[in-house]
């Protein structure tokens, strides 16, 4: 277990909205191939940590590390802003909402990101996007825009465009929460089959049977601090602190 | 005097008035809109105290007559004249349109960028948040992403601004620039043929008509990704109030 | 430089002040005159009568569409030409009738009003919660009462913001009756300026004169909003 297994590593990361501490000093490691399921009930701060992770919020104070680069917080500022983009760029997202620029179509959106972000040259995204909507199942809606794709399917673009920038490791953000439920199902194969191919992956998420039977590694939040971690066999079947328990009980 | 044979008679003047309305009113919104994202910018996204003199100068704009404004310019400057003189400026201030000109343009510039900023806070934070998160920088998300949003939601309002714009272009022919109200007020002036007016009025509608029509059109190329529309709106609807 | 402002023989004070009432008295008859003809086209345009409907649009598009220093040249040429065909007509060897350039601003200034606010009234009148007139009408009011006290109430509500725009935009559209002679703040001030040779600093003056009577007309409007709105919750 060497360093360089290390994709991802936040240390000790608190934030805080004015006077209410959110985070309270969260640490987690990502090694190549983790899937790691943050679980917690409303209000326990695993959104706000995730979206520390590539500074779509920051955190008051702590360290992240992407692959080696490293961004130090002290007191609400990062002591490396430049690296910002850099991190960001190797760290792919996938949002509740989807959140498509709906001004292009889904190949566009897939596109996007190597074409502005990376300088790749635009047909060889084009075929890379293509590749990528054929992987999550959407070559027929290439040219469509978000307005024309159902929900599922936004989802489905949402995590090709994530893929098209090579990054790291991939956040989710409560990705299916928006979804009707039958176009649940869609979406988590998809992202089965992204941790069955060894990607670094950390979700947070609602659905149990994706943190029990896909995850490496589960993490429970509980008022902005982590109250228990392990393997989902660990978690599930022998859980150790009582707010877990709890929880358990309520989600079932 | 036959409402027709005026036209005939007069016609040259009047395309050349046509022209000189056309060259003030789009002259000065385009300058307008090269000066108004980035103002746009500093309202939507600075706090209270940095946009202080911004916001003053908007509620000048919005506040004060256009002729006022004009008359500041264009009589105004020959108070200074010696210093203008002085900076190589006056021949400048010395050419009724370019006075009228700079007076339009900074009208303009003060409504445009208020329509922008309500147009830049109407983009879904997602999707810039998404851009974000891919690694865009700033000035890409605001390229790619905020402005195609922000101009798509202001553009009727922008259309309307560009039209209340040409109604007070008509003002520059109180400082003598010969547009189609100045051509109008010197052939009355000669024949007391009160048709011309008719004539003019005319003339404003059609340049309205066609420009609503042609304004349309773009909006509907720049929303071709909405899905269906819930409100429908008539291409016929004017300004909702006077540029005065 | 104040002694040019002030009153008496060498300053410009009391003639700028009575320029700047006539702009208000100006700004004040037109309202009124101004609402009638936007509640009359409102109804026109809201009229069963296809007929009726054709002249209200026709009426607003054309007043909307046009220049409001085009309008006002019509009306102060054509009406004056107009009324003196009708004074020969009526009386030949008569004198000739005078339109005053105070009631060439007004009737101008108010069609293009009006126009406006006509369309401000229609969307507000078509904005309304029939249910509330449903209820007049349940316990037995007479039309004429459920108009009065149920339904223009809640016009005004509506109305409100867009006509006080199109006051704001009024106070600024008097200025234009300077250049047909009449001696209102902006005429006062053109003259002073011939004399003292000083434009810029009387059109500033002019203009900030004009800047507070708008944001005065913000702030009462402000207040206006907020009663009209009283009891209704901001969804």
């Amino acid at each position: 277990m060497s360093e360089a297994d290390i994709i991802l590593k936040a240390e000790d990361i608190c934030k805080s909205f004015g006077a209410v501490e959110v985070l309270k000093g969260i640490s987690l490691e990502a090694r190549e191939g983790d899937v790691i399921s943050i679980l917690g009930s409303s209000g326990s701060g695993k959104s706000t940590f995730l979206r520390c992770l590539n500074f779509l919020e920051t955190p008051t104070s702590g360290t992240v590390t992407v692959h080696g680069e490293e961004i130090q917080v002290r007191d609400g500022k990062p002591l490396s802003a430049r690296h910002i983009e850099t991190v960001r760029s190797r760290l792919g997202m996938v949002f509740q909402e989807f959140n498509l620029w709906s001004h292009r179509t889904a190949l566009e959106n897939v596109m996007e990101g190597p074409v502005q972000v990376k300088g790749t040259p635009k047909p060889k995204a084009r075929a890379a996007a293509q590749a990528l909507l054929e992987r999550v199942g959407l070559q027929d809606r290439m040219d469509m825009y978000p307005s024309q794709l159902s929900g599922g399917q936004q989802q489905r673009v949402a995590i090709a465009r994530a893929l098209a920038m090579e990054p790291d490791a991939i956040l989710f953000d409560e990705p299916t929460s928006a979804l009707d439920p039958e176009l649940v199902g869609e979406v988590l194969k998809v992202m089965q089959s992204l941790a069955a191919e060894g990607r670094t992956m950390i979700v947070v998420t609602h659905e149990m049977a994706f943190a029990r039977d896909v995850s490496s590694n589960v993490v429970f939040l509980h008022e902005g601090r982590i109250a228990e971690r392990g393997t989902p066999e660990q978690m599930f079947t022998n859980p150790q602190t009582e707010v877990f328990q709890r929880f358990i009980a309520n989600v079932k | 005097m036959n409402p027709f044979y005026i036209m005939v008679e007069y016609w040259p003047r009047l395309l050349d008035g046509t022209l000189m309305t056309l060259k003030l009113t789009f002259l000065g919104a385009l300058i307008a809109a090269l000066f108004s994202p980035g103002l746009a910018l500093i309202r939507a996204n600075t706090g209270p105290v940095a946009q202080a003199p911004l916001r003053l100068y908007i509620s000048f704009m919005r506040g004060t007559p256009i002729l006022g404004q004009l008359f500041l310019i264009y009589y105004g400057s020959g108070q200074f004249r010696p210093f203008l003189q002085e900076w190589g400026l006056w021949s400048f201030f010395r050419d009724p349109f370019n006075c009228a000109l700079l007076a339009f343009a900074l009208n303009s510039t003060a409504y445009q960028t208020e329509i922008l900023r309500g147009g830049i806070m109407g983009v879904a934070r997602g999707e810039i948040e998404a851009a974000k998160a891919i690694g865009m920088t700033r000035p890409q998300i605001l390229r790619r992403v905020t402005f195609p949003h922000a101009y798509r939601i202001a553009w009727p309002a922008l259309g309307n601004e560009i039209i209340l714009l040409m109604k007070a272009s008509a003002l520059a022919s109180v400082v003598t620039v010969f547009d189609i109200m100045g051509r109008t007020r010197q052939i009355f002036s000669r024949t007391f043929d009160f048709s011309i007016y008719l004539w003019a009025a005319l003339i404003y509608l059609c340049i309205t008509a066609i420009f609503v029509l042609l304004w349309r059109q773009g909006e509907t190329r720049l929303s071709r990704h909405i899905g269906p529309r819930s409100t429908g709106r008539s291409i016929l609807s004017p300004p909702e109030g006077p540029k005065p | 430089m104040f002694e040019l402002l002030s009153y008496g023989d060498a300053g410009w004070g009391d003639e700028i002040f009575a320029g700047l009432a006539i702009t208000m008295q100006l700004a004040i008859v037109t309202l009124p005159v101004g609402l009638l003809i936007g509640f009359v086209a409102a109804f026109a345009s809201m009229s069963r009568h296809a007929g009726l409907r054709a002249i209200g649009f026709g009426y607003t598009t054309i007043m909307r569409g046009l220049p409001e220093i085009l309008t006002l040249f019509v009306v102060y040429n054509g009406v004056g030409l107009l009324l003196n065909k009708l004074a020969v007509w009526w009386n030949p060897g008569g004198t000739n009738i005078e339109f005053s350039p105070f009631a060439a601003g007004v009737t101008a200034l108010a069609m293009v009003f009006g126009a406006f606010a006509g369309e401000v009234l229609r969307g507000a009148f078509q904005s309304l919660d029939e249910g509330q007139m449903e209820a007049g009408r349940a316990i037995g009011m007479s039309p004429g009462k459920i108009f009065f006290r149920i339904r223009l109430p809640q016009v005004w509500r509506f109305a409100l913001p867009g006509l006080g725009n199109l006051w704001i935009n009024m106070l600024k559209d008097t200025a234009l009756v300077s250049i047909i002679a009449l001696d209102d703040l902006m005429r006062m001030t053109k003259v002073a300026v011939g004399v003292t040779k000083q434009p810029f600093t009387f059109y500033l003056l002019a203009c900030l004169i004009y800047w507070v009577l708008c944001v005065l007309s913000e702030v009462v409007l402000a207040h206006m909003e907020r009663r009209a709105n009283r009891g209704i919750r901001r969804v």
